[in-house]
């Protein structure tokens, strides 16, 4: 049983009204099936409405992008409130660090990093147990019965003995005069009806069947512009000078104006916009931008390569036992940029009156963002308010560093002086070319192998651009030069070797921006490490599951899922000619994932035929929504293991749309299988983690049909 | 002025007639369920029926459709419509959401054109979508299990 001592849960006492809303035109962000709550609300804690209509809403601090987490905080929440599942909504917390800031991040509301249900799984236990303690009380005083002989089930507080009920909503006036509990008592597991049960659809499931789901793309506000920007075609580039003389007499055109990032056209709806941007001419300062194309960037990194970089991780003697060796192996891996591709390109709609700053967004950052337009308006930033509603994807994109998109929408509404509100829509073609990549990478490793033909060493060196470096992120997330994302899943690379040795070159004259991509380092990492290591399995002539289960002795996370997936997948057993299996095992955000991918080579092409994947994320809150996150993650990585590809040809981005840089469709989905190991360890994210290993197991698959390695990503056969 | 049914209602538009028929509903009219992905019919979530067919609105300019029928998220109401959005909330198909608006009205047009379709069918069917999540799986799953549905049958297994 766990106690636990007073939060300090802001309790609110009883207000009237419908609670939170978002602003004055646009409906509250709910996800849920019922009618927004009228009538008086107890509100027991930052996280927890009760209406008196009976209406249970949860407050989401994190935001909804599809990973399921409106769901999984309101299946925490209604756990321990023993609420009925159907009287649960979910509304989005306003941005506010105080009260909505991720725990796992210190004083920073926010969601990534898989994070959201890891850091707020006894947080929002803990405000449905204290509310329902408060509920509980409240009836305990109406029936002048002792609060342990009542019983709390499917929303409804009963006292068995004399047969007395009433609703939450019932009993939500008086609960609101309650105290708020010192000691709260949370469930234990296995008293869990909620937590790990199929039985908690989707909040969002019906919103996002019938259109109504409201993305930034959807906000409506009276006299609302909408904004287009001509970016400069090269980063760093600048406007020289431009001309928008037949832009300004176009129709449905308002305004043009020059911004520090280009030149913006507003217009009364999209289309009028694009094609008044279509019209300008612009003059482009090149100057100071970056004119390399990805052939050079790639030729500098070899280079670096051959020289040591910064140690991010030192057992034994790598260097010198290398020598020793009675055999060494060596391969050099690349990696290229790759865009986010959500489906809701990038877009923000601020309103700017002089004074303050509304914002609506699908941020996954909502406090930095923030700070961000505070800072470029010129506003104290409680001046600035922040509504999270639902992105229509991100993977990473919308929880930018400098608040990229977010800031240019700010300095469009200050450049009109706020007359207006501003929808800053960047097209399919600005999302592609706009920067912001996971970064292109270069690794070089080497293994050392005893006269025995056992692991004696491996050396491991990355190059690559920072994320973090010139961010907020760098003063605890880069240490000693080294940025940890440029170097996780390869600096924890599990393996018992007796010596081993990462290091890191960060190239600082590359000027493209890079960023955080769903599973971040692991996305290139997992890729070389995992095939990798297949290599040294079949130079030592061993399976490549043997030889990991006897790397893995003291990892039994890693050991579990690799086992668990080897069996589902039948490894080992026969496959017809021309077919393969190869696997993978990595951890990433404390998530363990094993996938076994199988594949057919014909006629010098392959298919992915099927999948399976085992995953350790401790608890599993909602089974099926990690079923689907898993299937989601691993066809995320599937897009870039086949072909995915951000080039720059002299400093321009060479993609545009969906033709150019295409992504995975239903005709190249594998069957998939997913299992889950039962745990009791605390959970964690499982947003990413699927994301990275399918590349390494479909090449080793691969290599196990044609006996060809893999160097390079995206995946090309031989001819 | 261009005349146009959209979901039961007749609009008189006073829009440049080549205006993609995407942004005169979500801008003019107001609809925005129909979304935006590409703009060069590459991705699907701007699907629509235009009498009783999809179609990729962000393509189709707003004079090729003139005098015409559409449907859009928001209006959908066939049965082959309704089937395919109780399958959609039933296998929890949607991620983001965003594209599948465009999902499920392509589903539903096929689904109109044929009742019976078998998996490869499904797949053809709806490999012009995008989903970024790679909700693949269960939009196969449902469009199959809307079918069965439509048929008067019981609930398939899931189809992998």
């Amino acid at each position: 049983m766990k106690v636990i001592n007073r939060r300090d849960f802001l309790k609110t006492g009883l207000a009237a009204g419908a609670g939170l809303t978002l602003g004055m035109y646009i409906p509250p962000i709910v996800a849920g099936e019922s009618k927004p709550t009228t009538g008086k609300t107890f509100e027991p804690n930052a996280f927890v409405h009760i209406g008196s209509d009976n209406i249970v809403t949860v407050i989401s601090k994190h935001m909804e992008m599809g990973q399921g987490v409106y769901t999984g905080l309101a299946t925490l929440v209604a756990e321990e409130l023993d609420a009925a599942w159907a009287q649960i909504r979910v509304e989005s917390a306003p941005a506010d660090a105080s009260r909505y800031n991720n725990l796992a991040w210190g004083t920073v509301q926010g969601t990534g990093g898989s994070t959201a249900i890891a850091n707020a799984f006894t947080q929002m236990r803990e405000a449905g147990a204290s509310a329902r303690a408060m509920l509980v009380q409240a009836a305990a005083d109406l029936w002048k019965v002792k609060p342990e002989t009542i019983t709390v089930q499917e929303g409804v507080v009963s006292h068995a003995a004399s047969k007395q009920q009433a609703s939450f909503g019932k009993l939500a006036e008086l609960a609101a005069l309650q105290s708020v509990p010192e000691k709260i008592t949370l469930k234990e597991p296995s008293k869990f009806r909620l937590i790990g049960s199929n039985n908690t659809p989707r909040k969002d499931s019906r919103a996002k069947t019938n259109g109504t789901a409201v993305y930034t793309q959807d906000v409506k506000l009276p006299n609302l512009l909408t904004a287009v920007v001509a970016h400069p075609p090269r980063f760093g580039g600048k406007v020289k000078r431009f001309n928008a003389d037949k832009t300004k007499k176009m129709s449905g055109v308002v305004d043009v104006v020059e911004i520090p990032n280009g030149v913006a056209v507003l217009a009364k709806d999209f289309w009028s916009a694009k094609l008044g941007r279509d019209q300008l001419t612009v003059e482009w300062d090149d100057s100071k931008a970056f004119t390399l194309s990805s052939e050079d960037i790639m030729e500098q990194y070899h280079k670096t390569a051959e020289q040591p970089g910064l140690v991010a991780r030192e057992e034994g003697e790598a260097a010198a036992s290398m020598k020793q060796a009675a055999k060494t192996l060596k391969a050099a891996y690349e990696f290229p940029y790759l865009a986010h591709a959500s489906m809701e390109p990038l877009n923000c709609v601020v309103n700017y009156t002089g004074k303050e700053c509304e914002v609506w967004n699908g941020t996954q950052m909502q406090t930095a963002d923030k700070y961000a337009v505070a800072k470029t308006l010129g506003l104290d930033p409680e001046n600035v308010k922040v509504n999270t509603l639902f992105a229509g994807g991100s993977f990473g994109r919308r929880a930018n560093p400098y608040s990229d998109y977010i800031v240019e929408a700010a300095t469009i509404a200050k450049a009109i002086k706020g007359k207006t509100p501003v929808k800053l829509v960047w097209t399919r073609e600005d999302d592609m070319q706009g920067g912001f990549y996971r970064p292109m990478y270069y690794h070089t490793l080497e293994a050392g192998l005893d006269e025995k033909g056992n692991l004696l060493a491996w050396q491991h060196r990355i190059v690559g651009q920072s994320i973090l470096k010139g961010t907020a992120f760098e003063a605890f997330m880069v240490k000693n030069g080294i940025d940890h994302t440029s170097v996780e899943g390869a600096a924890n690379l599990p393996y018992a070797i007796p010596n081993m040795q990462v290091e890191l070159h960060t190239p600082d004259n590359i000027q493209v921006p890079v960023q955080w991509w769903r599973s971040v380092g692991s996305t290139h990492t997992a890729f070389s490490t995992e095939t990798f290591l297949d290599e040294v399995a079949a130079t030592m002539k061993k399976d490549p599951v043997e030889l990991r289960r006897e790397l893995l002795k003291d990892h039994p996370r890693h050991l579990g899922v690799l086992e668990l997936a080897a069996e589902k997948a039948d490894w080992g057993q026969a496959l017809p000619t021309g077919r393969g299996r190869g696997i993978a095992v990595h951890e990433s955000f404390n998530t363990y994932v094993a996938e076994v991918a199988e594949v057919t080579v014909k006629d010098g092409k392959f298919t992915v035929d099927r999948v399976v994947i085992a995953v350790d994320c401790g608890i599993a809150v909602n089974p099926d929504i990690i079923k689907a996150q898993m299937e989601g993650a691993m066809g995320f990585g599937l897009a870039a293991t086949l072909s995915g590809k951000i080039t720059l040809k002299d400093g321009k981005v060479e993609q545009a749309n969906f033709h150019d840089y295409t992504v995975l469709r239903m005709d190249q989905m594998p069957k998939v299988e997913v299992y889950i190991v039962k745990s009791t360890e605390p959970p964690t994210g499982v947003g990413e983690p699927a994301t990275p290993i399918i590349a390494p197991a479909v090449a080793n698959a691969l290599y196990a049909v044609t006996g060809q390695r893999f160097y390079q990503l995206p995946l090309s056969l031989k001819a | 002025m261009i005349t146009l049914e959209i979901n039961g209602i007749s609009h008189h538009l006073d829009v440049d007639p080549n205006t993609p028929l995407l942004w005169v509903i979500r801008d003019s009219i107001g609809l925005t369920g129909t979304k935006y992905g590409c703009g060069q019919g590459l991705c699907g979530a701007c699907t629509v029926h235009f009498n009783d067919q999809p179609i990729r609105s962000c393509v189709t300019p707003l004079s090729a459709v003139a005098g015409g029928t559409i449907t859009t998220i928001e209006g959908l109401n066939s049965k082959e419509g309704q089937a395919v959005q109780a399958a959609w909330e039933k296998l929890e198909v949607a991620q983001c959401g965003y594209c599948q608006s465009g999902q499920i009205m392509t589903a539903s047009g096929l689904l109109q054109n044929n009742a019976t379709p078998d998996d490869e069918t499904i797949t053809a069917g709806m490999t012009g979508n995008i989903c970024r999540c790679a909700t693949y799986h269960r939009v196969h799953s449902a469009v199959k299990e809307a079918a069965n549905t439509l048929a008067g049958k019981a609930t398939v297994e899931e189809t992998a």
